[in-house]
């Protein structure tokens, strides 16, 4: 499960974010996570609920924004969307699709009191 | 909480040792934070509460720490390769002949990551290379921080072959770069041609695909090119090798791919 990895490398960057600024608490954390970055929404939030007691992060809730996958191909140049990484190109049937969007895993802000 | 040294981590029992050890060290890594990064706006919300823009890569610390191996190795010539599949696909058999037949020309190491014991270390060991495992515990995947570590141990020569043979599971370390120059994805043709369609993107990160245990082909339902033709779809670049790490047909191949990437003439 390799949410729990993600879910305490957010934890730890929260955490020392929402310190330098004296928080006392993180209310929100919002996250932009890729439709290709392979992480299973329910299981980051299970691993995260349970990996964030007793920090600052504790009862934080988590906003996901999902980033759509999308590629260029090499061949007609036409932007397209790429679902489950087929990366066969719905215009010219060329292989070869680029992609450019949909592997983000980033925190994007978080609210603190 | 970790119940070694009270740090308030979930406990993580990792352990690195190498064959014969048994002293267990309490040495998990411990994702303290300690850096002072700058938040550079902040900005007041109508709920409650102050937004800071944090912009951050959620596995930054790992790509760093990767960053960090890939330039230890360049500097001392290693050519590291990560070997990824499902449990039981042959990584550590194709390891065995691979070790046997290449060892005259250059010098072999490798890191063996499994959850527990030191089965595959030992079966490694009776290669005469040196070798070091990892075991996990409950993770799944082996990460930047473990190979550092287990390099430290390990201690390669110059102009190595290094092999990290990961934990066997097609989708956790897919997402963790350790360093390496090449991700390798190996299937056995017992588990179906479909594996790629299933695990897009192990195969999208990957540049070499081993299919393995060719000599089963006449015994089961595996279209070998349909299966390639599949991981194409997902990863136009991949390279493919058929192998049988039992009988030996087609480690030639594989052989001689490896002579040219460790020695480039
Ligand atoms: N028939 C056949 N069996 C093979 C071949 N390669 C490996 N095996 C068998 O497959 C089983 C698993 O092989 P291992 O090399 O231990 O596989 P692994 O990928 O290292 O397994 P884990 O480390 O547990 O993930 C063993 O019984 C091997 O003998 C092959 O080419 N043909
Ligand atoms: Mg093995
Ligand atoms: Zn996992
Ligand atoms: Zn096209
Ligand atoms: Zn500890």
């Amino acid at each position: 499960m390799h949410e729990m990895s993600i879910a305490l490398n957010i934890i730890d960057i929260v955490s020392s974010q929402a310190r330098a600024e004296q928080a006392q608490k993180i209310n929100q954390i919002e996250l932009e996570i890729g439709e290709l970055a392979g992480i299973m929404i329910d299981s980051l939030e299970f691993c995260f609920e349970a990996a964030s007691k007793n920090t600052l992060a504790d009862g934080a809730s988590l906003s996901i924004i999902r980033i759509p996958g999308k590629g260029i191909c090499h061949h007609c140049h036409n932007e397209i969307d790429v679902d489950n990484f087929i990366t066969v190109c719905p215009n010219c049937g060329g292989f070869g699709v680029e992609i450019t969007q949909g592997k983000e895993l980033k925190i994007r802000s978080i609210n603190i009191d | 909480m970790c119940d070694t040294c009270g740090c308030g981590q979930p406990g993580d029992p990792v352990t690195i040792r190498k064959p014969g050890q048994e002293n267990i060290t309490h040495n998990h890594d411990h994702p303290h934070p300690h850096s002072h990064d700058h938040t550079h706006e902040s900005e007041p919300s109508h709920d409650h509460g102050r937004t800071l823009r944090v912009e951050q890569d959620i596995l930054l610390k790992n790509n760093l720490l990767a960053e960090r191996n890939r330039g230890y190795f360049e500097a001392k010539k290693i050519f590291a390769l990560n070997l990824v599949s499902s449990p039981g696909s042959g990584k550590t058999t194709l390891l065995e002949r691979t070790i046997a037949t290449l060892k005259q020309e250059f010098p072999i190491a490798v890191i063996e990551g499994d959850q527990q014991s030191l089965r595959d270390a030992d079966r490694i060991e009776k290669t005469g290379v040196p070798v070091v495992q990892i075991n996990t515990g409950t993770g799944c995947h082996l990460d930047a921080d473990m190979i550092n570590r287990a390099v430290h141990e390990l201690d390669p020569k110059d102009q190595s072959l290094l092999f990290i043979e990961n934990v066997g599971n097609l989708v956790c370390p897919a997402l963790f770069e350790l360093g390496e120059a090449h991700k390798i994805v190996i299937i056995s043709v017992t588990e179906g041609d479909d594996k790629p369609q299933k695990y897009p993107t192990m195969f999208s990160v990957a540049d070499i695909c081993i299919i393995n245990k060719t000599d089963l082909l006449p015994y089961v339902d595996f279209d070998l090119e349909a299966c390639k033709q599949n991981a194409s779809q997902v990863n136009s670049h991949l390279q493919f090798f058929d192998l049988s790490a039992k009988t030996g047909e087609g480690l030639d191949q594989w052989f001689e791919w490896i002579r040219k990437q460790v020695k480039p003439s």
